[in-house]
């Protein structure tokens, strides 16, 4: 699966405001909202879905990589986005360094598959330091998803 | 005739004494949660793996992943089902792989079940 196959590019985020892992989780799936991925109405739901996920273990996984998710039955397709804090936020981190980069997924319940196959390009691709470090650098989301693209053409991802 | 030690048999006696104490043990596991190899399990995973000294891998049809890192087990994307082997080399290589192989056998104490179960 390729980033294109589940990222809302009109909902990528290059600078996030928030602070605090809620505050960054809230934006992101604001800004699915923005983007038409996710319904206004499903926001409140999906956010605590995706806290509830997080209570029962930190999704950063270490190198400043954080995967907030979770399964919502109001998506019949894997959606998902991306951010950047220049800060840092404390997420609870596996390796406990503050997170600077966000893969938001929501994926309908009957799809497991998906959601792995997702996890896999984007754990498959963050094992390139180089693709981590320009991401984290990125001035504008136009630059996030020029880098995505470069990813996905270049990657082996099925 | 007496056997002589010569400066190769030398060489290989040292090569089999070291592969000695460099266990490598390994076993099948098979991916029992209905979600598959997902963020958690293949957290704890990692978490579990890297408290041994030996290198932990696991093994998939095509790839050969290290099990101490959650971005190269996460790579596997295994799915409910999916049968992988564990590898453990190393001086704690046994106890190694009883651990992690404890955990998929208890599918990672995940609370859903699958059908049939």
């Amino acid at each position: 699966m390729k980033f294109s196959d589940f990222v809302a590019t009109d909902a990528i985020r290059s600078h996030v405001d928030a602070h605090t892992k809620d505050g960054v989780i809230r934006e992101m799936a604001q800004s699915l909202v923005d983007a038409g991925s996710i319904a206004a109405g499903d926001l409140e739901s999906i956010v605590k879905a995706i806290m509830k996920r997080e209570d029962l273990g930190s999704t950063g996984i270490g190198r400043g990589v954080a995967v907030p998710h979770t399964k919502h039955p109001s998506v019949n397709r894997l959606v998902g986005t991306v951010a950047v804090s220049h800060d840092g936020v404390d997420f609870e981190s596996l390796d406990g360094e503050p997170v600077q980069l966000f893969f938001l997924l929501v994926s309908p319940p009957d799809r497991p598959g998906d959601h792995l196959r997702a996890l896999e390009n984007i754990s498959r691709q963050l094992r390139d330091e180089a693709f981590c470090r320009q991401l984290k650098s990125a001035k504008g989301p136009m630059d996030i998803q020029h880098l995505l693209e470069e990813a996905d053409s270049h990657g082996v991802a099925s | 005739m007496n056997p002589v030690v010569t400066r190769e048999n030398e060489a290989r006696l040292i090569e089999i004494r070291d592969s000695m104490s460099e266990q490598v043990v390994s076993r099948e596991v098979v991916v029992g949660m209905s979600q598959g190899l997902h963020a958690r399990p293949a957290d704890q995973l990692a978490r579990e793996a890297r408290k041994w000294q030996s290198r932990i891998e696991l093994l998939s049809d095509s790839q050969r992943v290290d099990g101490k890192s959650i971005l190269d087990v996460l790579t596997l994307a295994a799915e409910a089902g999916t049968r992988l082997v564990v590898e453990a080399t190393g001086p704690d290589a046994r106890e190694a792989l009883e651990a992690i192989g404890s955990l998929f056998d208890r599918n990672f104490n995940e609370q859903e079940r699958n059908d049939g179960r």
